[in-house]
């Protein structure tokens, strides 16, 4: 039991340079633009839902089942979120939010299809949204985007959100500092939620799989100890119904994300209309 | 490994089981969510497909209570 090798759950979050190329730098500031394993898996997922929507875009009026998939996805955008939540006004954001719900669920599914684990003394798979750099990317870029484009359509009266109504002068002040903190951590909720969800999933499929391991490891050595398969059959199976749940929490994590998103939006495009 | 690296290494676990109770709320949340949810829907079916919307809404917005403590435990455990 003592001398194997310990087994660390973190360890597929490391990030390690696949291609090196030259630092350089643009001012002061230097850029490594080495390629390393989450870079990688952002362009193979890039190519995926390129190659996905170059194969399955057609016109027909009787889909086939690539094109029928397409559509479905992109009515979780256009019929689940944009038409009841935001109306006839968000049909312009359809394109920004259904690129985010892409990218998330590609990158989501990746990480849990492709689960091919150690080869040649590498991983190949990554989970790219399990990186809080990634998530606070894609969380920031949504929350700003939305909130400039507030003051792009509404000017200054778009600071109105901050005091709520119906509470006389003095109440709408005190309120404001609580109403603007509730606001700017916004992203920081969104960034985290993604980011917690795909790196607490995979923390318990590795140790459920280093459970596999160990205890087959132990049950080798033979007479009593042989009824340690059990448990690390046990494991094994804990192994495929958390894969299955981790599926579910792929979709749905990518599916959230585009719905505050479009809620945060919903703010903008309906200000004033007694939302 | 001298004494007072032990000791640091132990409360540092205690402390990241402690802060992972966190999630204690956000579970029962998510079971009076869902349990309201089934309630509601079970007696009026027809509106029930309406407001998944919302429920996925409330879902990931009380999960986050709960993901909080568990980076902060996970902060705890790995981070220092």
């Amino acid at each position: 039991m003592a001398n194997q090798p310990a087994i660390d759950p973190m360890e597929q979050f490391q990030i390690h340079k696949i291609v090196d190329l030259p630092t350089f730098h643009i001012g002061k500031i230097p850029v490594d633009m080495s390629i390393n394993n989450s870079v990688l898996t952002m362009i193979v997922g890039a190519v995926l839902i390129v190659l996905f929507f170059a194969l399955t875009a057609r016109r027909e009026i009787v889909p086939n089942r690539g094109q029928a998939v397409a559509e479905a996805l992109y009515n979780i955008i256009d019929r689940v979120l944009v038409g009841p939540i935001l109306g006839p006004h968000g049909r312009p954001y359809v394109p920004y939010l259904f690129t985010l719900f892409m990218v998330i669920l590609t990158l989501n599914l990746m990480s849990v299809v492709f689960a091919v684990g150690n080869i040649a003394g590498q991983s190949w798979t990554f989970a790219v949204t399990s990186q809080l750099a990634v998530t606070a990317t894609l969380a920031v870029l949504t929350f700003f985007s939305v909130f400039i484009l507030g003051f792009i359509k509404h000017g200054p009266k778009f600071l109105g959100l901050f005091f709520p109504s119906g509470m006389g002068v003095i109440g709408a002040i005190l309120m404001a500092p609580i109403e603007m903190l509730s606001y700017f951590v916004r992203p920081v909720t969104l960034a985290m939620r993604l980011f917690g969800n795909m790196l607490g999933g995979h923390v318990v499929m590795s140790l459920f799989g280093s459970f596999v391991v160990a205890l087959a490891i132990v049950g080798l050595s033979g007479g009593m100890a042989t009824l340690a398969f059990i448990p690390s059959a046990l494991s094994f199976a804990m192994i495929v119904a958390l894969t299955g749940l981790e599926l579910v929490v792929a979709v749905l994590q990518a599916f959230v994300f585009a719905a505050l998103a479009t809620v945060y939006l919903n703010e903008v495009v309906n200000f004033g209309h007694g939302h | 490994m001298n004494a007072a690296v032990a000791d640091f290494h132990t409360y540092k676990l205690i402390g990241a089981g402690l802060a992972a109770m966190g999630m204690i709320g956000a579970g029962v949340g998510l079971g009076v969510l869902f349990g309201n949810y089934l309630q509601a829907a079970i007696r009026n079916p027809a509106g029930a497909a309406s407001q998944q919307t919302m429920l996925f809404l409330g879902m990931a917005l009380t999960e986050t209570m709960g993901l909080f403590a568990f980076v902060v435990s996970l902060i705890i455990l790995f981070g220092s």
